[in-house]
């Protein structure tokens, strides 16, 4: 339908997999840390507050800055995970997941917070009356409850790691098959002469998966929301 | 018998509440006007409120001795709740609603239990519905259903009917009083109302400003009629 060249799918199926591995891998984090923001109230919780959201504000390059001086082979926490689990980040699509995954972040806390906060406690309650401890009271009341939260806050973050583009290049560069993304690809395209109807074919790709991405968001959370008002 | 022995004290903002009182088998009426710390007691008695001091014993098991440092989960204490608007899951069927007690356990499914209890109280017929589509009614019913499913030591019954209108409340009152004659679970039952209290209560306990000042028959509600809460 596009006809695409096998470089474009490469991209588009790096793409693909970096932002499922993303969202996959950011998922249970933002569920912790949208469950402490909304339940929990402690020093320095505007400051955590302030943390997850500074990838929404900070120019991408500075994210991906941040993320090279840190996580590259040389930076603190990337010479740790290197020397001792032999896992590496710099120049790798791990590294591209693992940007696409900070910035998509606070797009992914976000919903799932107000959704948490939405949740009368009082059901909680009713359930540990009924025999439930807190972990299944987590599973089996608060986590369905918040569902349509969640699936708004993993689509939004999907198609967040699906466009990411500055602190993706800036952390693991543009390497055909390793870490060009779409974006990346479009990117390189446009700087080549006559690569102009390449780049069109890959941003009608683009504009096909984020139509997708926002589709599915809308029918799933459709979906979650009739199935507490009955049939 | 002495089922259930209460004997204790909460600061709840400007209300000292200090209550004793101890339940016998069937319904004891927790009964006073609003304010008078009713749903703090028992949500004591239920584990989901701490009280400062005191010990709260259930049978020969001691839920609750700030002296000996004993605070039995609420999820340990099988005891059964009904609470004033339902609280039943919005996300599961009524039929998952009352079986979720006994999923959390693990215990096996009790076919003949879970259609002994449906049949009493008249709850057969919504089984596949969910929660939003039931009436005021119908969703107590269930909620008391669910309640009993869990094979309650004890039953606590906070103001089950208030949420309701006058066609509803003679529509489960008569559920209740049935429950209290063959159920053979010690019932704790909140109220403000008097003529409820008397259709269901055999031992009344008179609550005001988180004291108690009368314990007795549903003689106490005669006085009780004239005082002037509503």
């Amino acid at each position: 339908m596009f006809d695409l060249s096998p470089a474009d799918w490469t991209a588009v199926a790096l793409s693909l997999r970096i932002a499922i591995v993303a969202t996959a891998c950011a998922l249970p984090f933002g569920i912790a840390v949208g469950w402490i923001l909304a339940r929990r109230n402690f020093w320095g919780k505007t400051l955590l507050d302030g943390l997850v959201h500074l990838p929404l504000v900070l120019p991408p390059v500075v994210t991906g800055y941040m993320l090279l001086i840190s996580f590259g082979r040389r930076g603190p926490i990337g010479a740790f995970l290197y020397d001792h689990f032999g896992i590496v980040f710099s120049f790798r699509w791990t590294g591209a997941a693992l940007a696409c995954g900070v910035m998509g972040f606070p797009l992914l806390v976000r919903p799932i917070r107000l959704a948490l906060e939405a949740i009368d406690s009082r059901l909680e309650d009713a359930a540990a009356t009924l025999g439930a401890n807190s972990v299944l009271v987590l599973f089996t009341v608060t986590l369905p409850l918040a569902l349509p939260g969640i699936i708004a806050g993993v689509l939004l973050c999907f198609a967040r790691a699906l466009g990411e583009f500055g602190a993706t290049i800036t952390f693991v560069s543009n390497i055909p098959g390793e870490t060009q993304t779409i974006s990346a690809a479009i990117y390189t395209l446009t700087q080549v002469p006559g690569g102009d109807a390449a780049a069109g074919r890959l941003v009608l790709v683009a504009i096909a998966l984020a139509l997708a991405a926002l589709i599915a968001a809308e029918v799933f959370s459709r979906r979650a929301a009739t199935r507490f008002h009955g049939e | 018998m002495i089922v259930l022995a209460v004997d204790v004290e909460k600061q709840l903002g400007a209300l000292h509440l200090t209550v004793g009182f101890q339940a016998t088998r069937g319904a004891t009426a927790l009964f006073g006007p609003s304010g008078a710390g009713k749903t703090s007691v028992v949500n004591m008695i239920a584990g989901l409120l701490n009280p400062d001091r005191g010990k709260i014993t259930l049978d020969d098991t001691v839920l609750f001795d700030s002296r000996q440092g004993v605070n039995v989960a609420p999820h340990r204490r099988r005891i059964g709740y009904v609470f004033q608007e339902g609280r039943l899951f919005p996300h599961l069927s009524v039929r998952q609603n009352l079986d979720y007690g006994r999923r959390v356990s693990g215990h096996p499914r009790d076919a003949g239990e879970f259609e002994r209890i449906a049949k009493l109280l008249d709850i057969g017929h919504l089984l596949d519905r969910r929660p939003g589509k039931l009436s005021g009614g119908e969703r107590q019913r269930v909620a008391v259903g669910r309640a009993l499913l869990i094979r309650p030591r004890l039953l606590l019954l906070d103001e089950p009917l208030a949420s309701l209108d006058v066609a509803h409340k003679r529509e489960i009152l008569p559920y209740l009083v049935r429950l209290r004659d063959d159920g053979g679970i010690p019932i704790v039952y909140v109220s403000h109302t008097p003529a409820e209290v008397r259709r269901i209560a055999t031992t009344v306990v008179r609550l005001a400003a988180g004291r108690v000042t009368a314990t007795g028959g549903a003689e106490l509600l005669a006085a009780a009629d004239e005082d002037a809460f509503v």
